[in-house]
């Protein structure tokens, strides 16, 4: 286990590096730099902005500044167009996508996955299809059309629920649900398929040999197998998740994460964009490790690597 | 009152392809304490007749059409579910043919062997528990109680099939349904699962229905046989009946067609010698006996071989010298710590010209290894494997072709080994081009229509595709995609072992006939120890990627030198009395 863990950390780091690496020179092939859209200024005063942020360094010295002042000092830069260190800034908004992924999660779990079993169960009967098309559309329709007409049914049929903004915590019902769907619809078809996978296993035909009932057949001896699929999906969708959608926290104006994405990108903010991305890697990295942990939890047969007999 | 009676049983499957009529008026019955063996191929019905009684079959598309099925006074058939399950695993259990795949993998042992109890009785935990434990002491589990908390993936092949016999005895059943419960072991742990049945009949007083395709496992372990054919049941009888004085001709065929340890035929007689089949309009076939049976078989007793009087001195084809492949596994980066499996040990191998060389050995021996090793479709570590005087191992691709060309290989799957997105014509052709054998396509086409003719097919499965074939039929045009390139020396992995065993002796005998006519040399791979004595002229033994034993085959069979030898021929069931 902690031979696993160790390597899986070092996996980890490449993997950012490689993602900073990328990043970095992404941003820099970039047509222009952060200052070049500000009008009226004097070439003095650029120039002088430029050595501020250290823009005026040969790229490579640029390449590794960055990562040695995360190491030494724990700074991720100044956002050139907010002019807030990016650690703030992520410190900020981090929290309220934090809290938004965690419902629309809980959420996706609790609808998905009871709706991909009771599909399996009632595999090409009219509830199968049913469930199957209703998550067709939970995947197809994009958030920007569930979310509205999410608002106004609120706005008609709910009352003292708020359509956006962002304060109480029942404000997060709205966003989390219209976040969620996508998920839960995915989760459906997932877990549909992992148990049918399992279901037309011997075992399980030994286990009604044995007398076992049809619910316990699905809740001890399926659902744990049928599940390692979905798992599997969960991992790199909770950091999507808990990382910030600019659709959804722009419609309901949530204070998230996902709105500096598209603000750093459009405003060629370089240092936000590295910080965002490699925060944004960072949750992947971490929670795919999670999800490992857990298919090694539900699954005996699967040995993490390291892990010896 | 016998404890179980099926009468005019009748299990249709009903698909869009139309209705087959898997168990076809079926009607037998079991007494307390009984062993009851159904013998049968493939597609007998054998299997669906065992899960039409405690209704495990898929409906749709299994329906059951008619008949009944009367356990101690119960009838079965229509039973409501809910009461149908409380005598599933309590009154009826079942053992099912993989032990691999049969036991949940995501569940401790001791769960899976308590759970009957817990559904069945009004048991706490722990006496059930208790009980599972004891249970499985009795099948031969040693540290049962360590043991019972580990999951099903760190148990052998048998010590999963003793855990399936555990679990379904511990409730004590009066009667277990055995559906091929040895077909997936090695012959010396089939011996002794056969044994432990045996055992727990006397013990706990459970009548048995044994199904399974070897007749010498019936003869073993049955006290009355039941033979299956296409749905119906052929012949019944006590085992003396069957075996002595087979009344059928299909039954007289499948016990003339397998080879046994004292096989004296040199081709083997099929059950298309005895039986003759025709379908009639309804669906349903009609079985007659041939009229010139006994003259087929007296035929073959002619061409009975004795054996050269005269050694002729025999030219060394393959050499193979302390030969060695070892596996290595782990080592990546920060993984594993690195281990090394050493498949093939040591090995030292000669066989002449046209001769057959029996390569025998349970699983994981290492002789598939071994073939592949000396054909260079494996890497090795050490030794040499000299073919016609010249070192193979170091040769490069380019010279390599031309032994490509000379030495060959027949799969043991037909279904896996075949492309399914070519045609027979082209699976046949590729290995001509890639030799560049006939001039142009209508040479090479000839070529194949006479390699089709030559395994007994036609030029009108040229533009089939594998799907459309038999097993059979497959492994015949796996013999000849091997033989296209006219080799001297074809390695035969296995290639009967998923057969049955009418099947199976046409293919063996195909092989033998090839032999003959083309002077080939075979080595022959397999795991079935009288199939390997009808087929070779030396035998190697093969135990733990080392050769036991090697000799003429006569000598190794009537005097095994080793331990290891006389324990494999021991465990072969016969079906002789």
């Amino acid at each position: 286990m902690f031979r696993f863990l160790i390597g899986r950390l070092f996996q980890g780091m490449l993997v950012l590096l490689a993602l900073y690496t990328i990043t970095f020179f992404l941003a820099k092939a970039m047509p222009g730099e952060p200052f070049t859209s500000e009008k009226n200024v004097s070439a003095e005063t650029k120039a002088n902005i430029r050595k501020l942020y250290g823009l005026d360094q040969p790229l490579w010295k640029q390449y590794f500044v960055y990562p040695k002042n995360i190491i030494t000092e724990g700074s991720f830069g100044i956002s050139t167009s907010k002019g807030r260190p990016v650690g703030d800034i992520i410190l900020q908004s981090f929290p309220n996508s934090l809290l938004l992924g965690l419902c629309s999660l809980a959420f996706a779990i609790a609808i998905g996955v009871p709706i991909g079993v009771l599909s399996a169960v009632r595999k090409n009967s009219w509830v199968d299809w049913t469930c199957m098309a209703i998550a067709m559309i939970g995947i197809c329709v994009p958030s920007f059309t569930i979310g509205p007409l999410l608002q106004i049914y609120a706005a008609a049929h709910i009352p003292g629920l708020k359509v956006a903004g962002w304060g109480n915590l029942q404000d997060v019902l709205l966003p989390a649900f219209t976040l969620g769907l996508v998920s839960a619809a995915y989760l459906a078809r997932l877990t549909r398929g992992g148990i049918l996978e399992v279901l037309s296993q011997d075992f399980v035909r030994t286990a009604r040999a044995k007398g076992v009932s049809p619910t316990k057949v699905i809740l001890k001896h399926t659902l744990r197998g049928g599940l390692l699929p979905a798992v599997a999906y969960l991992g790199p969708a909770f950091a999507a998740l808990i990382s910030g959608s600019f659709i959804v926290e722009t419609i309901f104006q949530v204070p998230g994460m996902g709105q500096h994405f598209v603000n750093a990108a459009t405003t060629r903010d370089e240092f936000l964009l590295l910080g965002l991305s490699l925060f944004f890697g960072f949750l992947i990295v971490v929670m795919n490790l999670l999800a490992d942990l857990l298919t090694g939890f539900l699954d005996p047969r699967v040995r993490l690597a390291g892990e010896t007999e | 009152m016998s404890l179980l009676d099926v009468k005019n049983l009748k299990t249709y499957f009903h698909t869009r392809a139309g209705t087959t009529r898997a168990v076809d008026d079926v009607s037998f019955s079991i007494d307390k304490k009984e062993i009851v063996g159904v013998v049968g191929e493939s597609g007998s019905g054998k299997s669906v007749t065992c899960h039409s009684m405690l209704g495990l079959l898929p409906q749709p598309p299994a329906k059951v059409e008619g008949g009944s099925v009367t356990f101690d006074g119960q009838e079965l058939i229509g039973l409501p579910t809910s009461l149908l399950r409380a005598i599933r695993g309590k009154r009826i259990s079942m053992v099912f043919q993989d032990p691999m795949s049969c036991l949940n993998p995501y569940l401790r042992i001791i769960d899976q062997v308590a759970e009957p109890i817990l559904i069945h009785e009004n048991a706490s935990l722990e006496q059930a528990e208790s009980r599972a434990i004891e249970m499985m002491k009795k099948v031969g589990i040693r540290d049962a109680e360590q043991r019972a908390h580990s999951y099903p993936h760190e148990f052998s092949g048998g010590m999963r099939q003793r855990v399936m016999i555990a679990m379904s005895l511990v409730t004590n059943p009066d009667l277990l349904l055995a559906d091929e419960p040895t077909t997936a072991l090695d012959v010396t742990v089939q011996a002794r699962i056969l044994e432990i049945l045996r055992e727990l009949r006397d013990d706990l007083g459970v009548a048995v229905l044994f199904v399974t395709h070897d007749l010498g496992v019936v003869a073993n372990i049955a006290d009355r046989v039941v033979v299956m054919y296409k749905g119906k049941i052929v012949e019944q009888g006590t085992v003396c009946d069957i075996f002595q004085n087979p009344s059928h001709p299909y039954v007289k065929g499948l016990l003339a067609c397998r080879p046994s340890l004292d096989t004296k035929y040199r081709i083997l007689p099929t059950v298309d010698d005895f039986l003759k089949t025709e379908d009639q309009a309804d669906g349903s076939t009609t079985l007659g006996e041939r009229p010139d049976a006994m003259e087929r078989l007296a035929k073959l007793q002619e061409e009975e071989i004795l054996d050269d009087p005269v050694e002729k001195p025999l030219e060394t084809l393959l050499e193979v010298n302390d030969l060695g492949v070892h596996f290595h596994s782990g080592g990546g980066f920060l993984g594993k710590p690195p281990e090394t499996v050493i498949a093939v040990d040591k090995v030292n191998l000669t066989i002449p010209k046209g001769k057959t060389l029996g390569l025998v050995g349970e699983s994981g021996c290492g002789k598939t290894t071994l073939g592949r090793a000396i054909l260079r479709l494996q890497q090795t570590c050490r030794g040499s494997v000299q073919y016609d005087g010249r070192e193979l191992i170091g040769l490069t691709q380019a010279d390599m072709l031309e032994y490509r060309k000379r030495m060959q290989i027949i799969f043991q799957d037909p279904y896996a080994s075949l492309n399914p997105r070519q045609t027979i014509e082209q699976t046949l052709i590729e290995p001509l081009l890639v030799h560049k054998i006939g001039a142009n396509r209508g040479q090479r086409r000839d070529r194949v229509v006479s390699l089709l003719e030559e395994v007994g097919l036609g030029a009108e499965f040229l533009l089939r595709y594998p799907h459309e074939f038999s097993g059979g039929q497959r492994q015949r045009i796996s013999v000849a995609r091997a033989l296209a390139v006219e080799p001297e020396f074809v390695v035969c992995d296995e290639c009967v072992s998923a057969m049955d065993v009418s099947v199976q002796a046409q293919v063996l005998n195909l092989l033998r006939e090839l032999q003959g006519k083309r002077n080939l040399t075979y080595l022959f791979i397999s795991h079935d120890l009288s199939v390997v004595k009808f087929m070779s002229d030396d035998i190697a033994v093969m135990k733990q990627g080392r050769i036991e034993e090697f000799g003429k085959a006569n000598e190794v069979y009537e005097n095994p030198q080793s331990d290891y030898t006389r324990e494999l021929l021991e465990a072969v069931p016969r079906a002789d009395f």
